[in-house]
């Protein structure tokens, strides 16, 4: 099976044998695809408890959990490497959980859809209602997506979280990657995702 | 090893009796209390063969009434062992590949030293002067048969009920032999309600005139209304309000309609009456009052400083934890609670909750998910440590 081309570019982050929990794991594709390839020994949280028995039955180690409300359980700096993919606009307090996330890992995985990318403004400024895309694909009133933020949003929470960017990738359309410059203004208003590896600058104390 | 001694009648006498072990007085039992046994005795049965490198055998752990028959006909009720639907060649617990161990609890009635049996040191029914016993202390037990086999490490220790409460005291107790673990629809502490239910189950057994302060044994008699009456309301626990509901309704036995007699008029109370006298024919009174004590006992964070995340610091055991939406007995909460415990340790730890409607004896039953499950933890773990 093809992994998700943002989830293929997230796998090629981690380092072989890396211990990784996958936050929001979701049918633990991407944590099976890392346990076969990478050897890595993954661990899941997941909030629905259909994907979660979907996981332990193809043999994962995942539990049911909310990002909002159950990383405060784990302990700090256990994992090589924590993943948070595609999730961090659904959760209600993105700066406690980016927190918990720098703590539990000592690097962090992060992806989310930019809302600054143009199709996004121009959807806003040429229809005056909340935009909808390909990616953003819900009514304002029934999405998850509770916390959205621009590329550029983003890196102002992890100067505030205290966390050192040390990779930067832009989603294009075509659903392919490419680095970019997090700070410049061009891949906010260009992409319309973007991956972050991050790093503690002093672990444990980021939130 | 020898063929175990059963107390009761045998409805099948043709059935595979298992093996029992007696450890002589140089091998003593030492218990929770301070006291020890010795000699003792361990009834257990196997199934499949263990492979060369001894790395295949899985334990599997009754619950409160259960025994070591779980996938084979029980010699003195004849019916099928306990979990067949679980365990066997092809099932999710595979005899075709692993060698499945199941022993009879210390204080229980179907060949291991109990109340029931005869106290070496006097020649009479041990009764109520059998020493109080622990979920530890049954583990125990069950190390040094493991030990007997010559086993060193378990790829798995699997249990329901009061068996996930071993499989977790496995886990606590010995780390480094327990390769995996899968403690399902239980908890790692009695609650105070499931004490209750206890209490009245034993009260009703010792209310009986037939228990005579525990040594009914020599008077020919035992304290079957007692027994049945605490079996009845156990039972209770173990299903859910919707299941009964669904299964019984308000349908009455007569078709006539109430009989305006005590006698049971509701399809309900039958049932109930069933499981009470079928009970006491394959189960002693006095092991019913030490097993349950042992599991009101359990409470694997008082062991460990009131921290339940202390009692897995450091583990490498793989867990899986499962747990049922209607179990009110051990509810979900109590099984996410372990989770989280071995979580916060740093653990490998899965937990899969399934939607049934059947109480706390879903993991008896035909629970699809649960077999989807059990198979592909262990398939995982199997192909981890190399096990075919």
């Amino acid at each position: 099976m093809a992994l998700r081309p943002d989830l293929a570019a997230i796998a090629e982050m981690i380092p072989k044998g890396a211990r990784v929990l996958d936050v929001g794991c979701g049918d633990g594709a991407l944590l099976e695809h890392l346990s076969q390839t990478k050897n890595v020994d993954g661990r899941g949280l997941e909030l629905s408890q259909q994907n979660v028995n979907a996981c332990v039955a193809r043999g994962l180690s995942v539990i049911q959990g909310d990002a909002d409300t159950d990383l405060g359980e784990y302990p700090s700096q256990v994992f090589d490497l924590v993943i948070l993919s595609q999730t961090i606009q659904a959760t209600w307090e993105p700066k406690t959980v980016l927190g918990h996330l720098l703590r539990i890992g000592r690097h962090v995985v992060i992806s989310f859809p930019n809302f600054g990318h143009w199709k996004v403004r121009l959807s806003l400024l040429a229809h005056g209602r909340m935009p909808r895309t390909k990616t953003l694909a819900d009514e304002w009133y029934d999405t998850p997506n509770i916390h959205l933020c621009t590329i550029a949003d983003f890196v102002a929470l992890t100067q505030t979280c205290g966390a050192e960017i040390e990779q930067a990738l832009a989603l294009t359309p075509e659903g392919t990657t490419r680095p970019m410059e997090a700070h410049a203004w061009l891949p906010n208003l260009m992409a319309e995702g973007a991956i972050f590896l991050l790093r503690a600058n002093d672990a444990g104390t980021s939130i | 090893m020898s063929d175990p001694v059963f107390l009761r009648p045998l409805t099948a006498p043709d059935a595979d009796k298992g093996q029992a072990v007696v450890f002589g007085p140089d091998r003593a039992l030492p218990l929770d209390s301070g006291r020890s046994l010795a000699p003792w005795t361990i009834a257990y049965k196997t199934y499949g063969t263990l492979n060369a490198e001894r790395t295949n055998a899985v334990l599997i752990c009754h619950a409160l009434t259960g025994d070591q028959f779980v996938a084979s006909s029980h010699p003195v009720t004849g019916k099928p062992g306990w979990w067949e639907i679980m365990v066997g060649p092809g099932k999710p617990i595979d005899t075709d590949r692993l060698f499945v161990i199941c022993s009879n609890v210390i204080g229980g009635c179907m060949g291991s030293s109990g109340p029931a049996e005869c106290d070496p040191a006097t020649g009479e029914t041990y009764g109520l002067s059998f020493p109080l016993i622990t979920i530890r202390d049954m583990v125990r037990a069950q190390a040094m048969l493991i030990d007997h086999l010559g086993i060193g490490k378990l790829l798995s220790v699997i249990g329901g009920s009061m068996g996930g409460m071993q499989a977790l005291q496995w886990a606590a107790s010995y780390p480094e032999r327990v390769v995996s673990a899968m403690p399902i629809a239980c908890a790692a502490r009695h609650s105070a309600q499931n004490i209750a239910f206890h209490e009245v189950g034993r009260q009703a057994i010792m209310a009986d005139p037939d228990w005579y302060g525990g040594s009914y044994y020599s008077r020919g008699t035992q304290p079957s209304k007692g027994l049945a009456v605490a079996r009845m309301a156990a039972h209770i626990t173990y299903l859910s309000e919707p299941a009964l509901q669904r299964k019984f309704g308000r349908t009455l036995q007569n078709k006539g309609g109430i009989s305006f007699l005590f006698a049971p008029d509701f399809q309900v109370e039958s049932y109930l009456h069933h499981q009470g006298t079928s009970f006491v024919d394959r189960f002693d009174a006095n092991s019913y009052l030490y097993i349950t004590r042992a599991m009101d006992y359990f409470d694997l964070a008082a062991d460990h400083g009131g921290v339940l995340a202390e009692a897995f610091l450091g583990t490498k055991t793989r867990f899986c934890i499962i747990s049922f939406s209607s179990d009110w007995l051990f509810p979900t909460a109590e099984n996410k609670r372990v989770a989280h415990a071995i979580n916060a340790a740093a653990g490998n730890v899965s937990f899969v909750d399934i939607k049934s409607d059947r109480g706390h004896d879903a993991f008896l039953l035909d629970e699809p998910e649960m077999f989807s499950t059990v198979r592909g933890f262990l398939n995982s773990v199997a192909a981890n440590e190399g096990v075919a």
